[in-house]
């Protein structure tokens, strides 16, 4: 599909030079995006070990394994808040965005190499604010909700601070990519031919870049009021504490469409791989990647339809709501119809982009019921909604991410990890998954609330079960840690281009040169031409 | 209905489980319908040789506008009918009998028309509809009856609403659903519905929580105490076994010496009891925060009684 890329033996990879300051003062794209992976991995599994914990307490009903409520409070706070503002949200756009986009495009680096390694800097400060803030955590859950949160004696400015800063990195991020999709495509990669990655990755840099402000924002704000004792959102002080709803959700709905959308853009790069096919309807898949961008702005309300809001209001959000479900669909149909008459392989990847379609589409359904007024109402801040976002979240975006890191595994190192334990941690994951959320759709329904140390008997059988979940599932994550981690010294060196994949940056050596291109290459046809004639 | 649906106890509640049967239909159909075509094209298409034929297909916009417009007609009218049964939620009969609602860390307050009031325990009449008004004393909570399927935040800055006509006799959880600190989970609270005879009952009952009906006057001391214990919520920050929460544990509390914040030490007796139950911050023990409620008004001499003869068995 495309000419100019020299295949010399003799080039020097990537990850050839050692050395401190070889990393960390790299203005490489693909050692930026791997220093992420390795951050963003590591906080991943640090809230998986929380998530744990919590799980274990909720064994029975009292209080045993925490000696307070408190501590269980902190810990739903800690999983939270790390899962969301330090693994999901810079997890996928960040790490896989910056190895994938420059090589995808045909582009030797991004547009602002520098500014791209100070975003990666300005994270690490803010995880590194955040690890102070460890020692005396937080107890107000990752929301941060007012009036609670300005009252209690917990250190809410420290873990607030870390994610401020860390805001910057995710704008610096958004708007590099912006720019980098704009400026740096190969000639012949016009728009229509971009992989659908790019097209995800570039609507998720516009909402980093619209939507990251007004949370940055928001944090100051509470921050000012809880040191300086302005009264934004404590109404003691004459705030309003339902501004502090409207201000977080503004950013924090978007956010979810931050953290999902570029796992889309994975599974649209992994079926035709292993189907062999062209891409379904791509512009219905690249353009409903906008619609979803553009009206995720406009139905932060329905997070807030019990609070209080207006008739009026509350309509026009469950209606936009609903709207939002149908670009949502269209992307299922479309990689679903990718599959037939292909040719499929089912490789680990690929076991997760398919696991994928199928626990999105219960996540994407269980936000119908919630989409819908008087049923929200019944549902809203119970285990229905903890299930709903997690089928989102790790069965959208985590299992993107896992389907990602063995898909482009060959391509980071240039070594391979063991394809039988990779399907066999899939297998625990998957399994893992259902068996911990399944069984909350039912809990939250006859009213389990979330965020509670302690619950009614009648909810333990499925807190018991839904426990026994989350073993398999931390099994099968740990299984698969191991397995990526010893494949990095295995002595198995894959193919060039294992896949037969068409898109760029398979047509290069593994690892890529550090300067991926010896010649700008030039684009003669799209990435999907999968079994043309 | 299956059993995973709660009771329906309100004239609220079959709204809410139509729309959701209906729903859970549609979503089990696309559901099954994505996982058929999912496993069959996974069997049907797998790769037997290396060299397989694959179709070159790029699209077909006639299916695209089909899968676009059945799912769009479909949500919209889930959107209608979620919309109009949530009008019904919002808008209380004008006879509705009023019930001021005082949420606080981390207990319910109720009180009553005739001046009656309640910690924990609502009383309301099977038949009768009900409208909540609800305040916070400090930061927001939120009232949930899962059998009634109605729910509420409650805040601290306006008043908030909800109504329902209870339509089975019986004790139904109340829960807090939005997280509100230390004692969240344990904000619990019961309504009672009761029939017309026993809500008359109620009505012209001396006590102020209503035990005449609940029953409960009639026990011992300290086994009235125990109820109490966890009726009236001192459970959401005083544990039994010695852990330490949001206030003192009740664990050989009764005749322990107590060091205060202004440096005295008391010894907890029967007086000592009395009046930290009544007037909690007279004489506060040190390292707790002054939280508690004032407990004057709402429970009876009697009801103290109980609860200290229930303290003196917790050795």
């Amino acid at each position: 599909m495309a000419n100019g890329i020299a295949a010399d033996s003799t080039y020097e990879s990537y990850l050839a030079k050692k050395g401190f300051t070889a990393w960390a003062l790299t203005t490489d794209h693909k050692r930026i995006g791997i220093m992420y992976l390795i951050t963003i991995s590591f906080f991943f599994l640090l809230a998986g070990v929380t998530a744990l914990l919590m799980r274990y307490e909720l064994l029975t009903p009292e209080l045993d394994f925490f000696s307070t409520t408190t501590q269980y409070n902190v810990a739903f706070t800690l999983h939270g808040s790390l899962m969301v503002f330090f693994f999901i949200v810079p997890g996928i756009a960040a790490s896989l965005g910056n190895f994938l986009i420059p090589l995808m495009i045909g582009a030797r680096d991004v547009a602002f190499p520098r500014l791209n390694l100070l975003s990666y800097w300005v994270y690490l400060v803010g995880t590194v604010i955040l690890m102070t803030a460890l020692a005396q955590p937080a107890d107000t859950g990752w929301t941060f909700y007012t009036p609670y949160s300005v009252e209690t004696g917990t250190n809410v400015i420290l873990i607030t601070l870390g994610v401020f800063v860390l805001g910057f990195s995710s704008i610096l991020t958004g708007m590099n990519f912006i720019v980098t999709v704009h400026k740096l495509r190969a000639p012949g990669m016009t728009w229509n031919r971009l992989p659908l990655f790019i097209w995800a990755s570039y609507a998720t840099a516009i909402l980093q870049l619209l939507a990251t402000p007004v949370v940055g924002i928001t944090l100051l704000l509470l921050i000012m009021e809880k040191s300086l004792d302005i009264g934004f959102f404590d109404p003691a002080k004459g705030g309003d504490p339902i501004l502090f709803q409207n201000f977080f959700w503004f950013y924090s709905h978007p956010a979810v469409y931050i953290m999902v959308i570029p796992a889309f853009g994975i599974i649209s790069e992994i079926i035709p791989v292993f189907a062999r096919k062209p891409i379904f309807g791509y512009r219905a898949i690249a353009y409903s990647s906008f619609a979803i961008a553009i009206i995720s702005f406009f139905v932060w309300l329905h997070h807030m339809f019990v609070s209080g809001i207006s008739e009026t209001a509350a309509a026009i959000f469950s209606f936009l709501t609903m709207l939002v479900a149908i670009p949502t669909a269209i992307k299922v149909f479309n990689w679903l119809a990718t599959l037939y008459k292909g040719s499929i392989e089912f490789h680990s990847s690929m076991l997760y982009a398919l696991s994928f379609i199928f626990l999105f589409t219960i996540g994407g359904l269980t936000g119908v019921f919630l989409g819908a007024l008087a049923v929200d109402v019944h549902l809203h801040d119970t285990y229905f909604v903890v299930a709903h976002m997690h089928y989102v979240m790790i069965g959208g975006t985590v299992m993107g991410f896992f389907g990602a890191l063995h898909f482009w595994y060959p391509k980071w190192f240039g070594k391979t990890f063991n394809e039988l334990t990779a399907k066999a941690s899939w297998f625990l994951v998957f399994v893992g998954f259902n068996v911990t959320f399944f069984p909350q759709f039912f809990m939250g329904y006859q009213g389990m609330p979330r965020r509670y140390a302690t619950y009614p008997e009648q909810f333990q059988s499925a807190h018991v079960l839904s426990t026994y979940g989350s073993w398999i599932l931390g099994l099968g994550i740990f299984i698969m840690t191991v397995n990526l981690i010893a494949g990095i010294f295995s002595r198995k060196v894959p193919e060039g281009n294992p896949y037969k994949s068409l898109s760029l940056e398979w047509q290069m050596p593994s690892p890529p040169p550090h300067n991926n291109f010896e010649d700008i290459p030039i684009v003669t046809d799209w990435t999907y031409a999968y079994g043309k004639k | 209905m299956t059993s995973w649906i709660p009771e329906s106890a309100s004239n609220l509640a079959s709204n809410v489980d139509n729309i959701t049967l209906f729903v859970t239909v549609l979503s089990v159909f696309f559901c099954v319908l994505i996982s058929f075509f999912l496993i069959y094209y996974s069997i049907k298409y797998r790769r037997k040789s290396e060299n397989q034929e694959t179709a070159y297909i790029t699209g077909n916009e006639l299916i695209e506008i089909i899968w676009t417009v059945i799912p769009s007609i479909l949500l919209m009218v889930i959107f209608a009918w979620g919309y109009i049964a949530f009008r019904e939620l919002k808008h209380p009969p004008a006879d509705a009998l009023e019930i001021n609602v005082i949420a606080k860390q981390w207990l319910w307050q109720f009180e009553y028309f005739n001046g009656k009031k309640s910690i924990n325990e609502m009383y309301v009449q099977k038949g009768r509809p009900v409208r909540l008004i609800m305040r916070s004393d400090d930061v927001i909570h939120s009232f949930f009856v899962p059998q009634f399927r109605v729910k509420q935040d409650v805040l601290p800055v306006n008043y908030s609403q909800l109504w329902f006509t209870p339509t089975k006799t019986g004790t139904y959880d109340i829960y807090c659903t939005e997280y509100c600190g230390a004692g969240h989970s344990k904000m619990l609270g019961k309504v009672n519905v009761l029939s017309p005879e026993a809500y008359a009952r109620w009505e012209r009952a001396d006590e102020f929580g209503g035990d005449a009906v609940a029953g409960g006057s009639d026990l011992p001391p300290a086994e009235r105490g125990e109820n109490l214990y966890s009726q009236r919520g001192c459970n959401a920050c005083h544990s039994l076994d010695g852990a330490d929460g949001v206030g003192p544990t009740f664990k050989g509390l009764f005749g322990r010496e107590e060091k205060l914040v202004d440096g005295s030490v008391v010894i907890a007796d029967e007086n000592y009891i009395k009046e930290s139950i009544y007037v909690p911050q007279a004489k506060m023990v040190a390292g707790y925060a002054p939280v508690m409620p004032a407990f004057k008004g709402i429970l009876s001499d009697d009801e103290v009684t109980a609860i200290i003869e229930f303290l003196k068995t917790q050795k």
